[in-house]
């Protein structure tokens, strides 16, 4: 019955073996690629033997990784359409994790671009922006809720053609024993929010295809991503497009770094983040 | 210090509210910076008063609000940041959630209407009364280790917020994954063009004050901010005053009440 309808010969175990095996080798245009080295679309510039990560996430996709401290992370929004919702965790404490409002507070700047450290609520820097062709970037607005996706497009469900975030991220984050109560508010890239002098914000969207932005690991990191739709984006229709993830071994930022230094609270920051780092080995 | 002249221990109205420490004290302006004007002033909406407390200053604080009572905050001191957080008491999964409020609000200022959601998205309250121009809901809670960031190192043996968080979620059975971002009453956080933004001086005053109601029974947890490093309390750390009142009656309890004729008619 099914081997008439399907195309697949799965009648006896022997048949269903060779039919699965059969299904290797296939490409998608979402996927992992293994190893990281032998990616199709290796970053410019970057030695392909130092790649640990290599991904396409489908729109209103996820993905998530621990990387070593020093991890340098590429996010390429291939259409302009994607929207990149991260979360971020010290993989050695996960109750230490993204806190929007010291990323903002801290440096003095509501916007996040080069050079933005992304910091904890305990003092430390989890991630920084190295690198940024895009400018459209968001720690106000969070991700969306199944409420905010179901008003807006029908269904939030993971399975379902219209994803929220939220849904996303409790997958994720379930897959490294986190739970819902772990996930904090998240930033997101390649679509721009500006708060006007009233304070009503204002949707300034994407910049376009092919705009990647770079991140180095301060520490040890457990990384969520969902890739779904800006929460204030004002277009009714789910728009959202595939999002390139690489990563590759380097260095944390450091003494004789342009950000080691650059402010004297990011500096504090390195300080603490460096201290903790030497006293537990890494 | 012990104040030398006696110190009014009631409201305009006659109330006493309670309190943890001495309320002489915490009310004598003996106790603070020079200059310091303090009033009590009174709840923002009508209705039985179901709770009064004075938070001293630096303190945590935290109580249940059921659904339809309303919570007024009274800057006492003036300038003086309540940070808080807010939590569905039923699950305390579900809590105050910034983005959420931002963007359904559509605003990065929370003002009268302003409803403060949930990370589910569900309204946990709604602001029905404020007496300043905007409260501040994007810059976050002090402590120490983010202190050491802002004013360096010489400032880890202070107190601070995020400590104020973690000892009262402590008592709820909270811990450092239930704290998140937060609302600061009475605090002044502007956005400039370029993204610029931070705490600067406040826009409140002794007495001002702040309502929200419930919108199912919620978890309030405050930090009266212990700050001595910016303006977001003066550089003078003063008491809150939080005063629960009743739920208003609806209308259609009112006509149920009436045509059972357990109310006189009106
Ligand atoms: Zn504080």
């Amino acid at each position: 019955m099914a081997g008439t309808s399907t195309g697949h010969e799965t009648d006896t175990v022997t048949a269903a073996r060779s039919d699965a095996r059969a299904q290797s080798g296939r490409v998608a245009d979402a996927m992992p690629y293994l190893p990281a080295s032998g990616t199709p679309f290796a970053p410019p510039g970057v030695d392909t033997d130092l790649l640990v990560w290599a991904e396409t996430v489908a729109a209103g996709g996820y993905t998530h990784k621990v990387l070593a401290r020093g991890s340098r992370i590429r996010l390429e929004d291939v259409t302009g359409e994607a929207c990149a919702h991260v979360l971020l965790y010290n993989a050695l404490e996960p109750w230490e994790r993204l806190n929007v409002a010291d990323t903002m507070k801290i440096p003095w700047q509501a916007y996040p671009g080069t050079g933005h450290p992304l910091l904890s609520g305990d003092g430390r820097v989890l991630a920084t922006i190295v690198a940024d062709d895009s400018g459209r970037h968001d720690a106000l607005c969070g991700t969306s809720t199944a409420a905010a996706a179901r008003a807006k497009y029908g269904d939030p469900a993971p399975q379902g053609p219209s994803p929220s975030g939220r849904e996303l991220f409790v997958l994720a984050a379930a897959k490294h024993g986190l739970t819902p109560r772990d996930l904090p508010p998240s930033i997101s890239f390649f679509k721009g929010v500006r708060v006007r002098g009233d304070g009503g914000l204002e949707f300034t969207g994407s910049a376009g295809p092919a705009r990647a932005v770079e991140l180095v690991a301060e520490l040890p990191l457990i990384m969520l991503i969902a890739n779904v739709p800006h929460p204030i984006d004002p277009r009714p229709g789910y728009v959202s497009g595939l999002l390139r993830v690489h990563a590759w071994r380097s260095a944390p930022t450091g003494p004789g770094d342009p950000y080691w230094d650059a402010a004297p609270e990011t500096h504090r920051a390195y300080l603490n983040t460096t201290d903790y780092a030497g006293a537990r080995g890494l | 210090m012990t104040a030398t002249v006696p110190v009014a221990v009631t409201d305009a109205a006659g109330r006493r509210p309670s309190c943890p420490a001495d309320l002489a004290v915490v009310l004598s302006p003996a106790s603070y910076a020079g200059g310091t004007v303090l009033d009590l002033s009174g709840p923002l909406t009508a209705g039985e008063i179901v709770l009064d407390e004075v938070v001293p200053a630096r303190a945590p604080w935290s109580a249940v609000v059921r659904a339809g009572q309303v919570l007024t905050i009274v800057d006492v001191g003036g300038n003086q940041s309540g940070d808080c957080l807010l939590y569905s008491a039923a699950d305390t999964g579900e809590r105050y959630s910034v983005p959420d409020t931002i963007s359904w609000s559509g605003t990065a200022y929370v003002r009268t209407g302003t409803v403060l959601r949930s990370n589910y998205g569900n309204a946990l309250a709604t602001v029905v009364a404020n007496e300043i121009d905007r409260q501040d809901t994007i810059g976050g809670a002090c402590g120490k280790e983010s202190n050491t960031l802002r004013y360096g190192h010489h400032t880890m043996a202070e107190h601070g917020c995020r400590e104020n968080f973690l000892a009262e979620a402590a008592r709820h059975g909270m811990g450092a994954r239930d704290i998140v971002s937060n609302l600061n009453w009475f605090m002044n956080v502007p956005v400039e063009a370029d993204g610029t933004l931070g705490i600067v001086d406040g826009i409140s005053g002794p007495g001002k004050r702040v309502a929200f109601r419930a919108d199912m029974d919620i978890l309030v947890l405050v930090s009266n901010c212990p700050q001595v490093n910016n303006p977001c309390n003066g550089f003078n750390p003063t008491p809150l005053r939080m005063i629960v009142t009743a739920a208003a009656e609806t209308a259609p309890e009112k006509a149920r009440k009436t045509a059972q004729g357990t109310e006189p008619r009106a």
